[in-house]
């Protein structure tokens, strides 16, 4: 659904921020979008959305460029950002401004959404608190039922029961027909919700992969397993030691994405990456 | 759902499954939630519940009505048993036979243990006859 190929891109030409930047993201997905302050979570979005034009390759949606914005491109696509801009409108007056570029928009979904999400009705959006709106923007992003739907940093601002209504909603809103990212710090807001890991480092993306095959591929140890020599990245933790090592028994271990991201993104990732990027040995079942 | 750590989330979902299935809450040829009901409520990734189904369809746990869903199979119960058995006896037995070697702990007094543990099973059965022979005899 979203491809990006060779794409150079940043906001001063001293500092480009991506660098032959590649990416590939389809259907019946949500990734997860991970990466340090800084390092262009927001701006890789804004690429793909066609907020921002690329200085160099290309960012399709559906073969299409994205800077392009077409009407077909445009009403197929949500991009909610990290700060919603909340206007002097009702609900339903802002449903009756806005849902009309969304030609799938589903008046009963947001309204089912806004239920779960306990946002209060009949005042004007602006009132709202700073979580109430962007919980508001989260519901009717959903109800756009777009192919593409792209959340900045969305649990931000939410509060615990909001956060556990968020996961439910999102994971029965994933389709065959629907691509979702989402670029986040809270790593553990979202675990088990995001199929694919997509870290952006250093100018590129560093890894693009589906958590199943990751946890098939490395062992997240703890303790002694921890200490023992051959491990790509060792870290500590409340727990004691813990590492990334290869996975050479087979045996599941849940992948720690914070150590993952800490492994990716400090230091030498080099033998990480070479590992990941080789084809897999046959495994014996 | 509280996830654990050291098995993979698509096979403790079969578990929780299985469970409703032992438990007589989802009966044999009834119908289970749609994958996207069940990733809503346990707030999991779809394709997760999905390779719980298509891994229950292959124990033959459940059957796939084409565009309809999927249902419970008539011997779901017998099947559920086969495959926790068969993980029981490879992963979670060793482990076990680890901990009882390191403490020594006697056969003698596991046996002793075992008798009295399934003696207070079938008196907590008996007190409370609505768990068990929910729906066979009906």
């Amino acid at each position: 659904m979203v491809r990006i190929r060779n794409l150079h891109f940043g906001y001063s030409k001293k500092h480009p921020l991506f660098q032959a930047l590649n990416l590939s993201l389809d259907r019946g997905h949500i990734y997860g979008l991970l990466g340090k302050n800084g390092a262009g979570k927001t701006t890789l979005l804004k690429n793909i959305v066609g907020l921002a034009f690329p200085w160099q390759g290309t960012c399709l949606i559906d073969e299409q460029p994205a800077a392009a914005r077409k009407p077909a491109v445009l009403e197929d696509l949500f991009f909610l950002p990290e700060e919603v801009y909340a206007p002097a409108l009702t609900a339903e007056q802002f449903v009756a401004h806005t849902a009309g570029f969304y030609p799938r928009f589903s008046t009963e979904q947001l309204y089912e959404y806004l239920e779960e999400l306990e946002v209060p009705r009949g005042q004007k959006l602006n009132k709202f608190s700073h979580g109430q709106q962007k919980k508001f923007m989260i519901a009717f992003a959903l109800a756009a039922n777009t192919g593409l739907l792209v959340l900045d940093e969305p649990t931000n601002g939410l509060d615990i029961p909001s956060k556990v209504q968020f996961r439910k909603i999102l994971a029965s809103a994933l389709s065959e027909e629907r691509c979702m990212v989402i670029s986040t710090h809270q790593v553990r807001d979202l675990e088990s919700l995001i199929d694919t890991v997509v870290v952006v480092h250093n100018r590129e993306i560093v890894l693009n992969h589906d958590i199943d095959q990751l946890a098939e591929r490395l062992t997240f140890a703890r303790g002694a397993a921890a200490e023992a020599p051959g491990a790509f990245y060792q870290g500590a933790s409340v727990g004691g030691p813990v590492a990334i090592r290869p996975n050479e028994a087979g045996a599941y271990s849940r992948v720690d994405l914070e150590l993952l991201f800490n492994a990716l993104t400090s230091g030498d990732a080099t033998a990480l990456h070479t590992y990941l990027n080789q084809p897999r040995h046959e495994s014996v079942q | 759902m509280e996830f654990r750590d050291n098995e993979a989330i698509y096979l403790q979902i079969a578990g929780y499954v299985s469970e409703n299935i032992l438990r007589q809450q989802w009966p044999p040829d009834d119908k289970i939630p749609s994958v996207r009901d069940l990733a809503g409520e346990l707030q999991v990734n779809p394709n997760t519940v999905m390779r719980t189904y298509e891994f229950l369809q292959n124990q033959g746990v459940l059957y796939n009505k084409r565009g309809i869903g999927f249902f419970v199979a008539p011997d779901a119960e017998a099947k559920v048993k086969q495959f926790r058995r068969a993980r029981f006896l490879q992963q979670e037995l060793p482990e076990l036979f680890k901990t009882i070697f390191l403490l020594d702990i006697s056969l003698e007094e596991l046996e002793q243990r075992y008798a009295q543990f399934k003696a207070d099973q079938a008196a907590a059965l008996s007190t409370a006859p609505t768990i068990s022979n929910g729906h066979e005899n009906q």
